[in-house]
């Protein structure tokens, strides 16, 4: 009885969450162009997509942007965690409570902040401004990924490298390197999401005429969403669910380790 | 590692200080100055007008309500969660994590389709003979718009404190004789405060200053603090106004900030 209850709980729950994405799943096949009415069944948004050349480039910027983005705020993080370790406690303190700026200050207080250094700054708005703005609410994702696995790490399989003559630099990078890989991967993935999913700081940060999916889907929105947006954004959800799917499967060597919690 | 990497925290130093400090002090220069640059406090005390201190208030009630809801929804299912000894840690993120895959605003957009009069759920209650709910563009709607999208950020740090509880101290609560109620409120909720408080920063700062769900669900007609300042910067362009209403917003996350620092030193109820 106790059980069915909790089950009962959890289902709903995932009702509440999962509803809009069927929905929106739903809307894609519907041949009706407004969103209020079903019209029957169709595939003809997932090809007018492919000849819709205003929401591939959109689909292009916000790839690019995602990619980049994650990838130097995984460097710079990565290389962060790693200096800090060597850190006095209170030059650390400091700079970790720097790195939580970001994340628990308002999304649009962080997009507007950049907006204003880029203008002080005289750059043009465009992809550069919205890159700069990602690695920058990125790295705190990356880091605090990797931070965890980095405390983990015993300091004497470093030396004892150093000691059997490996450079610095070789030494971090096949001792230290692979057991930071987990905090790594799941950091980057987690810079990939946020910078995918992110609107508002994108919104203060982009010039005219160049746009992410997001800027794009809001700029729709008075004039009523392409049902080719819904055909997408189920692709790409679609495709990112097969993904991690097989990635469960796959042998649990492979796996990440189940902790990229703290 | 040793001291010979110090100077490897030089980019990482230069980036926050580039792109995180800087940019603050530009909200302040310009939230404190006015068109020709002289000091002021007009930008600040501006939140006083009626029209602003509605919408501040309305988005302090709104969110506050929305943090309530996320919390009483969430807790259960932190535990429930928790106590399914799944040991399936990252499977449990990851089903919270996956809807952002699908973009924000189409997500939230969605609700207008459930929601509306003759949308998914009214169907559904009217087939069941049920009362509909016409709450599409009202309050209501930005409130729901709120609990969709910043549950997760609830139900995480919920999860990682209540998962992270040493089973022994439950059955030592039980050997010493306390019921369920007892053990729930003398034991489990101390140990999870830490992820309590994180839960309740991650809901309410982001609901206190969205303006896409108001804008998305609430018509055009409700205006949030946030709005003010997005219209002040998109169309109004007085950064002036815009950077001062945003000092005041700034004092709430900081009593947030502070909240947080003071009940979770560790980072405990960190949300991955």
């Amino acid at each position: 009885m106790k059980n069915t209850a909790k089950k009962i709980y959890i289902a709903f729950i995932f009702l509440f969450l999962y509803a809009p994405i069927a929905t929106l799943m739903v809307l894609s096949f519907n041949a009706s162009k407004t969103r209020a009415k079903w019209g029957g069944f169709t595939f003809h948004w997932y090809s007018r997509l492919f000849q819709n050349r205003e929401i591939l480039e959109a689909l292009g910027n916000t790839l690019l942007i995602a990619v980049i983005s994650a990838f130097v705020a995984t460097v710079i993080g990565t290389i962060a965690c790693v200096a800090m370790t060597g850190m006095q406690k209170r030059s650390r303190a400091i700079l970790m409570g720097i790195t939580n700026i970001p994340m628990l200050n308002a999304e649009i207080v962080t997009g507007i902040s950049l907006m204003l250094l880029f203008i002080s700054m005289g750059l043009r708005f465009g992809l550069g401004t919205i890159l700069l703005s990602h690695i920058t609410f990125n790295i705190p994702y990356v880091i605090l990924s990797v931070m965890p696995r980095m405390k983990q790490l015993n300091p004497s399989t470093y030396e004892a490298a150093l000691d059997l003559g490996a450079s610095h630099v070789t030494a971090f990078f096949k001792v230290v390197f692979p057991d930071l890989l987990p905090g790594i991967l799941s950091g980057f993935l987690m810079a990939f999401t946020m910078s995918l999913d992110d609107f508002i700081i994108t919104h203060f940060t982009k010039g005219a005429g160049v746009d992410t999916l997001s800027t794009k889907i809001y700029t729709e929105v008075k004039k009523g969403i392409k049902p080719e947006m819904y055909a997408l954004s189920t692709l790409i959800f679609v495709t990112v669910l097969l993904l991690l799917l097989l990635i469960n499967m796959a042998p649990a060597k492979n796996r990440a380790p189940k902790n990229i919690q703290k | 590692m040793t001291s010979k990497n110090k100077w490897l925290s030089t980019p990482y130093v230069l980036w926050s200080v580039m792109f995180i400090i800087i940019p603050l002090c530009m909200i302040f220069y310009y939230g404190l100055t006015d068109k020709t640059g002289s000091f002021t406090l007009e930008n600040i005390t501006a939140i006083a007008t009626a029209e602003h201190a509605k919408a501040l208030w309305l988005s302090l009630l709104l969110s506050l309500v929305s943090t309530v809801i996320c919390f009483l929804l969430a807790y259960p299912l932190a535990m429930i969660l928790s106590n399914m000894k799944v040991n399936q840690h990252s499977f449990i993120i990851l089903i919270f994590i996956l809807p952002m895959w699908m973009n924000f605003l189409l997500r939230t957009l969605a609700w207008q389709t459930l929601l509306e009069k003759s949308g998914v759920i009214n169907s559904v209650l009217n087939f069941l003979h049920l009362p509909n709910i016409n709450i599409i563009n009202t309050p209501y709607a930005i409130i729901l718009g709120m609990v969709y999208n910043f549950l997760p950020f609830m139900v995480l740090p919920l999860y990682n404190v209540l998962s992270k509880i040493d089973e022994n101290v439950l059955n030592a609560s039980r050997d010493l004789g306390a019921n369920s109620i007892h053990t729930f409120f003398r034991i489990i909720l101390p140990l999870s405060i830490p992820g309590i408080i994180s839960g309740i920063t991650m809901v309410f700062v982001p609901a206190l200053t969205t303006f896409v769900i108001s804008t998305l669900l609430g018509g055009s007609k409700i205006l949030l603090i946030g709005n003010v300042i997005e219209q002040e910067f998109t169309q109004a362009s007085n950064w002036h106004l815009g950077s001062g209403l945003s000092i005041v917003l700034m004092i709430f996350i900081i009593l947030n900030m502070i909240a947080s620092a003071v009940f979770d030193k560790e980072g405990e109820g960190s949300m991955l």
